[in-house]
């Protein structure tokens, strides 16, 4: 295994996440003769699309599908294209200057970049309803990892909430890999068709349609689907039934696991810290960097590719990943050939095509984003949804000004959990947009480390003078 | 809430609290706590409530436990190792404990 200490000083190129569009983005440049390196801070390549793509313990390419396998190619492509790929790797600073402050197995580096491009892609949009910390409640996200990556799947009563493609693609995985389902609650609001219903010849066009109706048939057909208004997890120490009603009227289900899903958004903590100006997406209900052509962010140098520059998906994140890197290439030697990136650019916007649907059917409703009384808004610190709402009403302007009245937002998640939810509470309450609520602001480390992991650094003579008496 | 689709995988010894828990190759912490069937991680430092692995993908930070000895690691992002001591986490500091 790669050591920090072996890391170069400096690279032309930093590429941070190995999921679709840092694996595509590296292979591309490496290929291209730029000396490269991809940061990746779990144990293998394919991000979370594609996790565990070369050592899943899934035999049965029929439980995962086509879709999922497809990472492979781009894995095998990405270390054969002569890119340094490190996992088990930890960025946890990324500044104007590019300079990136990364961990392996315990010992840290500051490593110089010429170009960066950021593919640290989404994580799944906070859903915070009652009970949602209650040990027996996780993710899809995190269930469909578990089924990735270690072929573990739900065996117990478990019920699936909340929508998206990502939740039915579980349920279907789940069915297939012989895994129970009890139910499935969805919290699609019928008046999302009001928008999505006019996206929907463009998504008809789009690859998705029919992979999406397919999904649908093979799920509905086998378990018991309800729609709702309403979810609560309910428990002592841990999960024990799900409460759920729809129009008022309640029923409860004996469960052991709830799976909780609506929709992905991107991971802005590390493109934040750097610097990079975000904007509120409104179709998408989140913040997403501002971004040229090439996905160039507004720091001069440092590129968001993959779904980090908005929720568009996997293959689309590698395209992303394409075009953010030939714009690299092109930087730092303009002599170089090429690959086309009009045709790339084409494929994209196919890709992209049928995302206007997706996007309006799957708004999650306002009583999921934006919850009331003692429901957690903050899960580190335990800050509860009133607390917000009322620092918000009491005059609290913005998120940053409420971690220092409740200290949400400054637990070891760093607002990955709240951070969307302080700020739509704070809109609401104030009669004001997210926009112009903001988000936090972001300071390194975005990811935790040890007084020893800084210790670690190598030390010059001149900095050591400086502090010596 | 977990069971193993195939028995595939080479065996890993870890412990947890001391207790000996049966772990795969391939296997992160906090996956081999699922599937040991080991209901919570940690105990919040707010109010001391019982926490379990979320996201397991390195995102909500509620998988943290000690290994070797080391607090506050993100379990979901750990391989098991042979011999890896687990430690799940309490929380709330209690005054004069």
């Amino acid at each position: 295994m790669m050591a920090a200490s072996d890391l170069a000083p400096s690279y032309d190129l930093v590429v941070i996440g190995g999921g679709p569009a840092g694996l595509a983005a590296a292979s591309l440049a490496a290929r291209a003769g730029v000396s490269t390196v991809l940061f990746d801070e779990n144990p293998g390549v394919g991000g979370q699309i594609y996790r565990a793509i070369a050592t899943t313990p899934v035999a049965d390419r029929s439980i995962l599908g086509e879709d999922y396998w497809a990472g492979a190619a781009l894995a095998s492509e990405a270390k054969a294209s002569g890119a340094l790929i490190v996992n088990g790797a930890t960025v946890w600073s990324l500044d104007p200057q590019k300079i990136v402050g990364v961990s392996i197995a315990g010992k840290a580096r500051m490593i110089e970049a010429k170009r960066v491009i950021i593919a640290t892609g989404s994580q799944e949009r906070p859903f915070p309803i009652p009970g949602w910390t209650l040990p027996g409640v996780m993710t899809a996200g995190g269930a469909q990892t578990a089924l990735k990556a270690q072929g573990l799947v739900p065996s117990g009563r478990t019920v699936m909430a909340g929508n998206g493609p990502l939740l039915w693609l579980l349920a279907a995985q789940t069915l297939r890999a012989g895994g129970r389902i009890d139910a499935i609650l969805d919290t699609t609001p019928w008046r999302n068709w009001l928008q999505a219903l006019v996206h929907l010849p463009d998504f008809a066009l789009s690859p998705y349609f029919a992979k999406g109706l397919a999904l649908l048939r093979e799920v509905k057909a086998k378990v018991p689907v309800h729609r709702v208004d309403r979810v609560e997890a309910v428990g002592k120490e841990k999960l024990g039934e799900v409460v759920f009603a729809s129009g008022g009227r309640e029923r409860r289900l004996p469960a052991d696991l709830l799976l909780l899903h609506q929709g992905v958004v991107p991971n802005v903590n590390l493109a934040n810290a750097a610097g990079a100006a975000h904007v509120w997406n409104d179709r998408q209900l989140c913040f997403v960097p501002v971004l040229d052509a090439d996905f160039g962010s507004s720091v001069p140098g440092i590129a968001v590719a993959g779904d980090g520059a908005g929720i568009a998906g996997g293959t689309a994140a590698a395209e992303r990943g394409r075009i953010a890197a030939i714009a690299a290439v092109r930087a730092l030697r303009a002599d170089t050939t090429l690959p086309d990136t009009q045709a790339i650019r084409q494929k994209l916007q196919r890709e992209e095509m049928g995302r206007a649907f997706l996007d309006w059917l799957n708004r999650p409703a306002e009583s999921f984003r934006q919850p009331e009384g003692e429901t957690l808004a903050c899960r580190c610190e335990e800050v509860t949804a009133q607390q917000v709402r009322d620092m918000a009403r009491i005059g609290c302007e913005g998120p940053n000004q409420m971690k220092a009245f409740l200290r949400c937002g400054m637990g070891p998640c760093q607002g990955r959990l709240c951070g969307l939810t302080v700020t739509e509470l704070i809109a609401a309450e104030r009669k004001m947009t997210p926009a112009e609520v903001g988000y936090y602001r972001l300071r390194p480390p975005v990811k935790p480390i040890t007084l020893a992991e800084l210790a670690s650094l190598p030390i010059s003579e001149a900095e050591r003078k400086a502090v010596e008496r | 809430m977990f069971k193993r689709l195939a028995d595939a995988g080479t065996a890993v010894a870890i412990t947890v609290d001391g207790k000996p828990v049966a772990a795969r190759a391939g296997d992160t912490v906090a996956a081999a706590l699922l599937a040991a069937g080991i209901d919570h991680c940690r105990t919040t430092p707010v109010t001391g409530a019982p926490r379990a692995p979320y996201c397991l993908m390195g995102v909500c930070f509620e998988c943290l436990v000690t290994v070797d000895g080391i607090g506050s690691r993100q379990g979901c992002l750990i391989p098991v190792r042979e011999g890896m001591k687990v430690e799940t986490q309490i929380g709330k500091r209690e005054a004069g404990r």
